[in-house]
């Protein structure tokens, strides 16, 4: 078999997603939850917060996918994962999974406590984050996810030298937990490779899953995969993933782009960047590659 | 009657025992005063292995009601209590509790909503989450709290939406009472394991609580509605019950001496003690006062209340909450329950007292019975004992 027919062959064949669903054309946040759930199985009970993902399941009586789903407030994802892992145990269903779902305004910003608390506690369950860098649902608002120089449909002055997306995986990490990991909808056998990891293990595992928003980031529809292979390679969303907090694993390690690549191919999304602006970009990711090429080293 | 086993303690623990014996499954919990003694107590329970259930420490009151919300749509009993900021920290979840028809029992342990900051009794609180879709019950002493958890699943549980049982801050839950403990297999009798009709489980997989449009939405509220409707006959069948096996029955409101009475004072919590033992002097003076206790706020037993008031001449009513510009909430449902009604054509009076934790004396009671008398305004709210 060649590499890439393996690759295929490894997709476990179960759907636990129907077509049909309501989302965009070429969602990406749709991709991420259809692999993660053949991943996952379906002995698994999902914790669904609002986001996108509240309306692309389908209105009532309608769903999309084939494992039980409890819509929830918006930002408690993590807190009904716990609830479901209580009442869970303590009726003697230890074997069944929890799936916490979050977009990155549930998840970096309004469930940001909640997500703590339950990463502190060490519950077990597993939390997917799809990142599209914005409040998305709502139609595109600034979130701590947004990247500097974005122009929100809320962005009075886009942040550039000196801002920061928020460090969701680092953040994560520093909880101590089984696993801490960023994925990619662009790199497909890796996320699976996350998701059977996260199942083997015992306790929180939070899992980032980079997913571009064709129509919030107005691109077209067949280029959400190709974007999201752009932001891993140009090293704006590295791959990598963090065992108790201490082992850092980078899991892929392209011939890096220029940031600029990605910005540069993205200007509907941004304002314009001056050379200072991309400079800054570039010292930046720079900067945090270093850090984790210096944690993934053996002590 | 069932045996029993008599303790002194205070209403926290009360509340905790009340959710012992109620077998609940899953408790998620975070601390404000005064309502602390009740979740340390039910820690203490799951820790020694008296109760067999998870307490989840939460970082927050919103994730306490999200996380019993997901565990009782997962089959499990689930109980927790709070008080005041906590409460309204809640007000989203308590909505979709209550949307969701889940039986999530909940005791709020009255205090004053800041600001300015404070930690003493009122009804501020309750009467804020009023319109969320939960059934409300008041409780005057201990032993009707511990009562009231017990029947509150069992008529929860039957009727598919959240109960909130109310104790006053410090007045009750700081107050050292004798509370008979029931013998467990009684209680099992008279409450069996929650049997949900549909629940979160991957042998049968359901996908609950999608979004909803303009065809559908208005029809659940109607059937909320109707629950509630239904609530009625439900409660007063499980204080039946209850009575029948424990031996106190409560009622959906107490009308205590009214027969005859010319003036009826109407309220709730622990300051209707303190109106039993007025009205007490006042009769014995050959006084006709009576007292109108009401348990339920939701479902508003409407019949009951006019049927109690039917003979007054004159009708107080004494919140200890305030509606700032408007009056108190009790007085405004007691006026809508009798307006043009057979028995609406007469006074009802509205006093607010006992705001932040300010004691409502047999004096300050005194105070209240002789301005009523005085033919005071009844389209505004009167205040008591006010200093400025």
């Amino acid at each position: 078999m060649t590499e890439s027919v393996r690759v295929l062959a490894d997709i476990p064949e179960e759907e636990l997603l129907s077509p049909g669903m309501y989302s965009c054309p070429g969602c990406m946040a749709s991709l991420a939850m259809r692999h993660v759930l053949k991943c996952m199985g379906p002995n698994t009970i999902i914790a669904l917060t609002t986001g996108c993902w509240a309306v692309i399941d389908g209105p009532f009586p309608y769903t999309s996918v084939k494992v039980p789903l409890l819509h929830g407030a918006f930002g408690t994802a993590a807190s009904m994962a716990r609830g479901l892992r209580a009442a869970l145990d303590i009726q003697d269903q230890e074997d069944v999974q929890v799936l916490a779902w979050g977009g990155d305004g549930a998840t970096f910003d309004i469930g940001m406590t909640a997500l703590s608390a339950a990463a502190a506690y060490n519950e077990d369950v597993v939390y997917v984050c799809y990142d599209n860098e914005a409040y998305m649902n709502t139609g595109g608002q600034q979130s701590t996810a947004t990247l500097p120089g974005t122009k929100t449909t809320t962005t009075t002055e886009p942040g550039l030298v000196g801002m920061r997306k928020k460090n969701i995986v680092e953040i994560m990490a520093a909880h101590g937990i089984p696993l801490a990991a960023s994925a990619s909808i662009g790199y497909l056998p890796d996320l699976r490779r996350k998701i059977e990891l996260a199942r083997s293990l015992k306790g929180f595992k939070f899992i980032h899953v980079h997913t571009p928003c064709p129509t919030g980031w107005r691109l077209p529809p067949d280029q959400g995969v190709h974007i999201a292979r752009l932001a891993v390679k140009s090293r704006v969303h590295p791959l990598y993933h963090v065992l108790d907090g201490e082992k850092y694993v980078i899991d892929f390690d392209p011939e890096p782009v220029p940031a600029k690549d990605y910005f540069e191919l993205q200007r509907q999304r941004f304002v314009p960047l001056s050379e200072e602006d991309l400079a800054w970009i570039q010292q930046d990711v720079d900067r945090r590659w270093q850090t984790l090429l210096a944690r993934s080293q053996p002590a | 009657m069932g045996s029993r086993q008599r303790i002194i303690m205070n209403g926290n623990s009360a509340a905790a025992f009340g959710a012992m014996l109620s077998r609940v499954q899953v408790t998620a919990a975070y601390p404000i005063s005064p309502q602390t003694g009740i979740v340390e107590a039910l820690a203490d329970m799951v820790a020694s292995g008296q109760l067999k259930a998870k307490f989840i420490m939460s970082e927050s009151e919103h994730s306490v009601m999200a996380s019993l919300i997901a565990a009782s749509e997962a089959g499990a009993r689930v109980f927790t209590a709070t008080s005041s900021q906590g409460l309204a920290l809640m007000h989203e979840l308590l909505h979709w509790a209550a949307g969701a028809r889940l039986p999530v029992v909940m005791v709020n342990v009255n205090r004053a909503m800041s600001a300015p900051w404070t930690m003493y009794c009122d009804q501020s609180d309750i009467v804020a989450q009023r319109d969320t879709g939960w059934l409300h019950v008041y409780c005057e002493q201990n032993q009707e709290l511990l009562d009231a958890i017990i029947q509150g699943f069992k008529v929860a549980e039957q009727v598919l939406l959240p109960v909130m049982i109310n104790m006053d801050g410090f007045y009750n839950s700081y107050t050292t009472e004798p509370i008979d403990i029931y013998d467990l297999d009684d209680v099992d009798r008279y409450l069996p394991p929650y049997d949900p009709p549909v629940k979160l489980d991957p042998q049968e997989p359901h996908t609950l609580h999608g979004g909803t449009g303009p065809h559908l939405f208005t029809e659940m509220r109607y059937q909320a509605w109707q629950a509630m409707e239904h609530a009625l006959e439900v409660a007063r069948e499980a204080d039946e019950e209850f009575g029948r096996i424990f031996g106190p029955r409560y009622g959906l409101t107490e009308a205590y001496r009214c027969e005859d009475a010319d003036l009826v004072l109407v309220s709730s919590g622990s300051l209707v003690g303190t109106l039993r033992e007025v009205i007490d002097g006042y009769r014995a003076r050959g006084e006709r006062v009576g007292l109108l206790k009401i348990r339920y706020l939701r479902p508003f037993p409407v019949q009951e209340v006019r049927q109690a008031l039917a003979p007054a001449q004159q009708i107080v009513v004494i919140d200890r909450n305030v509606s700032v510009g408007m009056g108190g909430v009790f007085w405004q449902e007691v006026r809508s329950a009798l307006f043009g009604s057979e028995v609406g054509d007469k006074p009802v009076l509205g006093f607010i007292a006992g705001l932040g934790g300010r004691d409502v004396t047999p004096e300050s009671i005194d105070e209240i019975i002789q301005m009523a008398r005085s033919n005071p305004p009844q389209d505004v709210p009167i205040w008591v004992e006010l200093k400025v």
